[in-house]
């Protein structure tokens, strides 16, 4: 009973595939150990994240350090919650700035990179490959070489100091639109033909035909955006206190120094732990998008 | 024009020559117009692209043969800010060579700790495997709470670091890790690593389960004997455009370490020891408004990202060739 036992969990963890075909017990043992050591690795500052945010203010500050919490309080986020309603501007308003800011810049990329995409997957015209390889080209640098000059057309453009200095240029990001011609090019065309013979045109097939069937590409493109604008602190373009994000007065917050390490913790736990549930909502979503994220030479 | 087009055709009658420029304007000019819904549908993405994307860059480079502090008018200084940067300015010195041992450092080794992780958690299914590509990936997702690692790095016995290695009796007194120079780069190594199991690696754990099953089992017929053989023989060439992906963006990401640095070590950090490329970048851009200056060091670090990466392509292209 207890053999079978331990061979249904068995079989339940490893794929059938590696019982058949070339898997040794000692090579499972050995991946499982190191696996195990470099998960513990990965995931201890993670426990600790969600650890601090629930210890009273006495345990944060006990020698010698401990990582798990003894006496769990939800006393940090209250005091966070208290730190919120004293703020300056109300905090209602930072939450409904990185809404508009997330939101905007999610929804815009996902339309505006989809529809370049569509035509650069499953159209032939002169100047494809050109359009195609710069937006390659540009995912080989990190955005910081152009912050400068994005800053004076930001400035020139008078968009400096509006939501829209943190939203457009969020719009034109090269891997959003690489992600996405990647998963149309596996599109059957015969899709598009009938949809054609039909009387449809290019606007009608990309909305109703192209889009409906790569819904898994941009609900991962959605979050890809998400995590980038979640981090925005928007410090460089906004200076009105007003159109900052919840991310920057969450920060202030945890540079208030000791008096504040429990709501700082508190500040800690909500960053990582809302892009880590966006993120587990859509997980099958993301994978099956990253199939086909090869490069091609 | 479109009257003469269709005359020469029909009528046959036309010259040789004046039906080779018809057809000419057939291919570029009617193209274009047949294909105008297509360059309508990017026009919105492009235009936005252009922009804040090349524009950007090539308003770098030619900034960088400039004097400009935001206030009067860029004048031009030829090679002055290059030569500068290489024979006068010894921080940048330091934060090139930090950013290349960073890059050398983190780029290889990230790229195959995601290989090699995203490889075992592929041998896993089920509730086991979701939860292990979550725990590996999360870090790489959590905005800046990195910031945890401040805590773990602490200075005095609080720190977690310190009060777990005086326990174990391995040190006698708490160590100033983010203050004492020859601790700052290898700490800010390890927590890039913690950090850089992004795209690339969700990019591998997909690419793994697309390879054909067939092929496993031909192999197997074909004597590979063990996983490791199968890995080398079968696996690899079978993603290699998820590698080639996978390879850009760790790249990418290795050569434009800035935050961790700023916010673990400071900026300016103990001695210079944490200074990068990008760090010193955003001293002269965004404190001291040097933009000519600061213009030249975005450009080489463009050049370095994009001349690395176009390089590792190239390499890589040729892997089961």
């Amino acid at each position: 009973m207890a053999k079978t036992m331990t061979a249904k969990t068995r079989m339940r963890f490893f794929k059938r595939r590696e019982k058949q075909l070339n898997r040794s017990v000692a090579g499972n043992t050995l991946l499982f150990a190191l696996m195990a050591v470099c998960g513990v690795f990965m995931v201890l500052p993670l426990v600790m994240i969600v650890n601090n945010a629930m210890k009273p203010l006495d345990e944060l500050y006990q020698f010698p350090p401990k990582i798990f919490v003894r006496n769990p309080t939800l006393e940090n986020f209250s005091d966070l919650f208290t730190l919120m309603n004293d703020s300056w501007v109300p905090f209602s308003r930072y939450i409904l700035n990185t809404i508009i800011i997330t939101g905007g810049g999610m929804l815009g990329h996902v339309i505006v990179a989809s529809m370049a995409a569509y035509p650069l997957a499953k159209n032939k015209f002169p100047g494809k490959q050109l359009l195609f390889s710069m937006v390659v080209l540009s995912m080989m640098f990190s955005w910081t070489v152009t912050q400068i000059p994005q800053y004076l057309i930001i400035s020139y453009l008078h968009i400096n100091n509006t939501y829209a200095a943190l939203i457009l240029p969020a719009w034109s990001f090269g891997m959003g639109l690489y992600l996405m011609k990647q998963f149309m090019e596996q599109l059957p065309d015969s899709l598009m033909e009938s949809a054609r013979l039909d009387g449809a045109n290019e606007w009608k097939i990309f909305w109703s035909i192209v889009m409906p069937n790569v819904k898994s590409a941009w609900l991962t493109l959605a979050i890809f955006q998400f995590q980038q604008m979640w981090g925005n602190t928007g410090s460089l373009f906004l200076r009105d206190e007003q159109l900052k994000p919840l991310q920057y007065a969450l920060q202030q917050i945890t540079a208030g120094g000791v008096a504040r390490a429990g709501a700082a913790a508190a500040v800690t736990f909500i960053i990582a732990a809302v892009p880590i549930t966006f993120f587990l909502i859509c997980q099958s979503n993301v994978l099956e998008t990253m199939t086909t994220s090869g490069m091609k030479e | 024009m479109a009257a003469t087009q269709e005359g020469g055709i029909s009528s046959g009658t036309v010259s040789q020559e004046a039906l080779a420029m018809a057809r000419k304007q057939r291919t570029l000019r009617y193209q274009i117009g047949r294909n105008r819904e297509s360059y309508l549908m990017m026009a919105p993405y492009f235009v936005l692209f252009f922009f804040f994307t090349v524009l950007p860059v090539l308003m770098s480079i030619v900034l960088s043969f400039t004097n400009f502090n935001m206030l009067e008018a860029p004048d031009f200084v030829g090679w002055r800010n290059y030569i500068k940067l290489f024979l006068e300015d010894d921080i940048f010195v330091i934060a090139l060579k930090n950013t290349l041992l960073f890059a050398v450092i983190t780029g290889p080794v990230s790229y195959m700790l995601c290989l090699l992780f995203a490889w075992i958690i592929n041998e896993f299914k089920g509730f086991l495997r979701a939860f292990l590509t979550l725990i590996f990936y999360a870090p790489s997702i959590c905005g800046n709470a990195y910031l945890v690692w401040n805590l773990i790095l602490t200075g005095d016995r609080y720190g977690y670091l310190n009060g777990f290695l005086l326990k174990l009796g391995v040190i006698n007194e708490a160590i100033l890790w983010m203050q004492t120079e020859k601790y700052v780069l290898p700490v800010l190594i390890v927590v890039q690593l913690w950090l850089s199991l992004g795209t690339g690696f969700l990019s591998f754990i997909a690419g793994l389960q697309t390879v054909d099953k067939s092929m496993y089992e031909a192999a197997a017929l074909d004597g590979v004997k063990n996983r490791w053989q199968e890995l080398w023989y079968v696996t690899l060439p079978a993603m290699k455009p998820q590698l080639m992906f996978g390879a850009v963006m760790q790249i990418t990401q290795s050569f434009a370490v800035a935050d961790i640095s700023i916010n673990l070590a400071g900026n300016p950090s103990v001695n210079y020891a944490g200074a990068t490329v990008v760090t010193h970048l955003l001293d002269y851009g965004s404190t001291r408004f040097e933009m000519g200056y600061a213009s030249a060091i975005a450009t080489i670090l463009f050049l370095l990202m994009v001349g690395t990466n176009k390089l590792v392509q190239k390499i890589l292209g040729r892997v089961g060739e």
